[in-house]
């Protein structure tokens, strides 16, 4: 009975148009995939804005409005970074990549893992070892999307800062989120982790 | 009854409109400019004797006109101490270090065990001691907030005169008398 049914399915695709002529067919299928893809581009550019973050309360009360105390979201220059600036990648595959694990979030958000600042709190280590472990596996690239090394003028840096990063940075010895951890966002209880 | 009810409705209406518009009017008073009279700001060392450096001598019902803020010095050269056993002041800034029960950000460099990658001062052993003596794996927890005795030194310029010597200052032979 299936089977039947499926075959005569399979058979209806396989077979010439009967009614539409090919221009229609290839025109018609050409503007629907622009439409799709053009669905598709907007819905994900949709979902990569600060104020769709944000749109959850558990990135509002939480990570965002630590943000704002930082130099991330206010400083000299007026420039900021947005959430997806830092926590997805710009290039199109990685991007895609990161929104696919990005359904795990969707599953927290329904499951409410951590819907209450407790839970939050609690689960605080995990969430910020994993944005540590994909910025230290991609050499921190979605820090150097803006702070590019070779146009970084250590001598403008404090005499501190600009001979640890020339001994570390430039040397690839260490990247951005080995010593720049936390800044955007509070740390979560650090014993244990090396920093630096 | 019931057109008594819509006359007590009518009534009542009549009553918020002009309560409303009463506090409207209230509003408007209050949303008026105050009347700001700055002072300009007067050298520091015009009033460095006045004891009131804060409000540097403004009157009671004026606003004096605030200062430019401070900013931190960040140049990383060590200052001296003024005594002994004065916490030496921090050289550079320390903006949005994160020092509370989850991270040392001070720890960071000036850790014993990070010192040296950082070519920092390492805080000293005493540091890592509890009351007892007993010295631990790390910052004891008495000494943990920095801040309570280390402090950033800022360019503002000083609102009073300070004579403060130094302790190698008043201890120091006196210059010999000019000839």
């Amino acid at each position: 009975m299936i089977k039947d049914r499926l075959r005569s399915i399979w058979k209806l695709l396989n077979s010439p148009s009967r009614h539409f002529s090919l221009m229609f067919l290839t025109l018609g299928g050409f503007i629907a995939g622009i439409v799709f893809w053009g669905g598709f581009n907007t819905t994900l550019e949709a979902t990569n804005t600060e104020a769709f973050c944000t749109s959850c309360h558990e990135m509002k009360d939480n990570v965002f409005e630590e943000l704002k105390t930082t130099i991330h979201y206010s400083n000299r220059s007026g420039v900021r970074a947005t959430c997806p600036d830092c926590h997805v990648p710009h290039n199109w595959t990685d991007k895609i990549a990161r929104k696919m694990q990005a359904s795990k979030e969707v599953w927290g958000k329904v499951f409410g893992t951590i819907d209450t600042r407790e839970k939050f709190m609690a689960k605080r280590r995990e969430l910020a070892e994993h944005e540590w472990a994909r910025l230290k596996a991609n050499d921190s690239l979605e820090c150097r999307n803006c702070h590019n090394y070779d146009s970084m003028d250590l001598t403008r840096q404090s005499p501190r800062a600009g001979s640890i990063h020339e001994r570390y940075l430039i040397s690839g010895e260490k990247t951005c989120i080995d010593c720049h951890k936390g800044i955007a966002h509070k740390l979560p209880d650090m014993h244990g982790v090396p920093e630096g | 009854m019931k057109t008594g009810m819509v006359v007590l409705a009518v009534v009542a209406l009549g009553v918020g409109i002009f309560v409303g518009r009463g506090f409207d009017r209230a509003d408007e008073q209050v949303l008026q400019p105050p009347t700001t009279i700055t002072v300009a700001t007067p050298k520091v060392t015009e009033l460095s004797n006045s004891i009131d450096a804060m409000r540097r001598g403004a009157a009671l019902n004026i606003e004096p006109e605030s200062l430019p803020l401070a900013r931190v010095e960040n140049a990383d050269i060590k200052r001296g101490r003024a005594y002994p056993m004065q916490p030496p002041t921090i050289p550079h800034a320390i903006d949005s270090y994160q020092v509370d029960q989850n991270s040392n950000r001070c720890m960071l460099c000036h850790g014993q065990a990070n010192a040296q990658n950082f070519q920092a001062p390492p805080v000293s052993v005493t540091h890592y001691m509890d009351r007892d003596g007993q010295v631990l794996a790390e910052i004891s927890a008495r000494r943990y907030f920095c801040v309570q005795c280390h402090v950033v030194q800022t360019d503002a310029p000083t609102l009073v005169d300070n004579s403060f010597l130094g302790a190698d200052e008043i201890l120091a032979p006196t210059a010999a008398p000019a000839e």
